[in-house]
């Protein structure tokens, strides 16, 4: 497995946003939501994106997702500027380079574990069985190897959201994106996905975590808080929060 | 995604919500059972009218006497007798006057009163020469039609009808027995195949004889030559209408008349059949009309309910937009969605469409024909109603924003 690496240490960063806007024209009201948002994020980094409500971070997180484009500046995803793709081919970038993990785990309630896992796999036209085999393999890198068969109704909330972590992986993403992974779980279950994330991190990977609560935000490496729409302060997390 | 992956995916989202699934289907089931059902009720009764029609023989022109005219009604022939001769029917049937002409079978016909034994039956009898029997496509069970010797001799034999020889002798073999018309005792030669009946009269009760000796032994009048009927075979269905032509003028001619004085009338099999079935085709097309709005409520109700569908799933949408399906990744999923619904009502309106065709006749008393090709019409007619219900939920669901689609509750 390959070193984490710090900003900073001459590595191309897998997501670089510069002077990135968001407006939305509400009808005759336009409301920026973005303001010159200019953010690097490094091959296996884990980053924090931490601000209040209304701040501004859901809108960066659809932009780093690829679910929205941004209305001034640009955005290179793993080398490509997605900032002015056609929606056809932003789902290609989502498929390819981008794990997704929502706060309200999103898995399809009438299909097992392992079918929801191999979702993203289906629409990048890969074989039945091998789409089964990296589904299962995946189930069991969260620790659920023997649970591929239930439903979501039959797992309990970690669980899921673990079940969501192995569709997020199972693409083998340049970008994992979590979206308040931990706001609907109780604490243990918090702690469980938090500790699941350090250690996909010392395996590699590239994570992106949106939170409003610190202690969440305090798990990864470094934190960019977000106010009003712009790049607070890039701060580095708790020093012992450095794996 | 392949299609593979797509149907499988459109059976599944199909399969778990089976109530409302089937009753969708219901609505394409009944409308393609009913615009089945009232095809095949329409071709089965133009079937039997060209069944009737044909039986009285292919190709066939029939002179008769008297003329009808659009000003001045009908004209009778002149005096009381006949206007056509067998004189007309030789001359017709030269091949030098009449090359598209085959055959010609000049009858005579009137009221009979026929006694074999104790019994006694009225029926129409015919006196006709021996071409009638082709050019009536007829044929015989049993014994043999008259011949030109028969005619030739003014023969005292007489082919029957199937009924008519039934009711004379009953069960009794009639061939060979004698049967009395008029006060002349007639052998029975023959007995004519059954040919159902058509609508104006029963062509299985009628006694043939040779139409020499109807004229000698039986007509009133004693007139020779006069016949009540020509009938014309045509070369093939292609010629009538130049066998049409040339009967006319050979006639006219003949009688020396013009169009204008014509004493008599030309009809053809195909104006028979197309009276026939014009009705029947109006009332086929009536119904089948009926039918097609089912069709179309059918379709209606399936675009309704993807509508309801893509409404309801919409986080599934922005789900798998999330994760990667293309808005035509998705608006196929949601038309495959449409179109499987539409076929397997399609399908399931065929089975019953054929049942009907089996248990319909019992109760209606009318043949039902559904042509295959209708089956496979129905099916793509069915399927063409899915895609076009779903084309307008499926470009809805591929054009819903991912992030607008998640963040729906």
């Amino acid at each position: 497995m390959s070193v984490a690496r710090v900003p900073g240490d001459g590595a191309a960063p897998i997501l670089r946003l510069r002077d990135v806007g968001k407006v939305y024209a509400n009808g005759s009201v336009e409301v920026e939501a973005l303001r010159g948002v200019s953010l690097e994020v490094a091959r296996g980094e884990y980053v924090a994106i931490m601000g209040p409500s209304g701040s501004g971070k859901s809108t960066l997180m659809h932009i780093l997702g690829c679910l929205d484009v941004p209305t001034a500046g640009s955005y290179d995803l793993a080398g490509q500027d997605v900032s002015t793709m056609s929606e056809a081919a932003l789902a290609t970038v989502r498929n390819r380079q981008i794990g997704f993990v929502f706060q309200q785990f999103n898995l399809l309630a009438s299909l097992p574990a392992w079918r929801n896992v191999e979702l993203p796999l289906c629409y990048s036209g890969m074989g039945r069985a091998a789409r089964k085999e990296r589904a299962i393999r995946a189930l069991e890198r969260v620790g659920l190897g023997d649970r591929v068969d239930h439903r979501p109704g039959e797992l309990s909330g970690g669980q899921q959201q673990r079940v969501a972590v192995a569709r997020a992986l199972v693409t083998d993403p340049a970008l994992i994106l979590a979206d308040e992974p931990t706001g609907n779980l109780d604490s243990h279950s918090s702690a469980d996905v938090l500790g699941l994330f350090a250690e996909l991190h010392e395996q590699g990977r590239t994570i992106v975590l949106i939170t409003h609560e610190r202690d969440v935000a305090q798990s990864a490496q470094r934190i960019v808080r977000i106010l009003d729409g712009q790049v607070d302060s890039a701060i580095p997390a708790a020093a012992g929060n450095v794996r | 995604m392949t299609w593979g992956e797509t149907i499988r995916t459109a059976l599944e989202a199909i399969l778990s919500r089976r109530m409302r699934s089937s009753l969708t289907m219901l609505g394409i089931l009944i409308g393609i059972a009913a615009v089945m059902l009232t095809v095949g009720l329409g071709q089965g009764a133009q079937a039997q009218v060209r069944a009737q029609i044909n039986q009285l023989g292919s190709n066939l022109l029939i002179v008769s006497p008297g003329s009808s005219t659009s000003t001045s009604g009908i004209r009778g022939g002149r005096g009381s007798a006949s206007t056509l001769t067998t004189r007309d029917a030789t001359a017709l049937a030269s091949p030098v006057v009449a090359p598209d002409i085959a055959r010609v079978a000049p009858v005579v016909t009137g009221s009979q009163s026929l006694t074999a034994g104790t019994t006694n039956w009225t029926t129409n009898v015919v006196g006709a020469t021996p071409d009638w029997l082709p050019v009536r496509a007829r044929s015989l069970t049993e014994g043999r039609f008259f011949t030109t010797a028969d005619l030739g001799n003014a023969a005292s034999v007489a082919v029957l009808g199937s009924t008519t020889a039934t009711e004379l002798f009953g069960g009794r073999d009639a061939l060979g027995q004698t049967v009395s018309i008029n006060g002349t005792t007639f052998t029975v030669i023959g007995i004519l195949n059954t040919a159902g009946s058509s609508t104006t009269t029963d062509e299985d009760d009628q006694a043939l004889v040779p139409q020499t000796t109807y004229s000698s032994r039986i007509a009133s009048n004693g007139n020779a030559t006069g016949v009540s009927t020509l009938y014309i075979e045509a070369t093939s269905t292609d010629t009538l209408s130049a066998a049409y032509q040339e009967a006319n003028n050979a006639l006219l001619s003949t009688h020396g008349l013009t169009a204008a004085t014509s004493d008599f009338t030309i009809s053809s099999q195909q104006s028979l059949l197309t009276t026939a079935t014009s009705t029947d085709r109006t009332l086929t097309v009536l119904l089948a009309g009926i039918a097609a709005i089912s069709l179309l409520v059918g379709g209606i109700g399936v675009m309704n309910i993807m509508l309801v569908s893509v409404t309801e799933r919409i986080r599934e949408i922005g789900l798998r937009k999330a994760l990667g399906a293309t808005p035509r990744a998705v608006r196929r999923q949601f038309l495959v969605e449409a179109s499987t619904l539409g076929l397997c009502g399609g399908l399931l309106g065929i089975v019953l469409g054929l049942v009907g065709a089996q248990v319909l006749p019992h109760f209606l008393n009318q043949p039902v024909t559904i042509p295959p090709v209708a089956g496979v019409g129905a099916l793509g007619v069915a399927l063409v109603i899915g895609i076009v219900a779903g084309v307008y939920p499926a470009s809805r669901a591929a054009r819903l924003a991912p992030i607008d689609a998640l963040r729906s509750e």
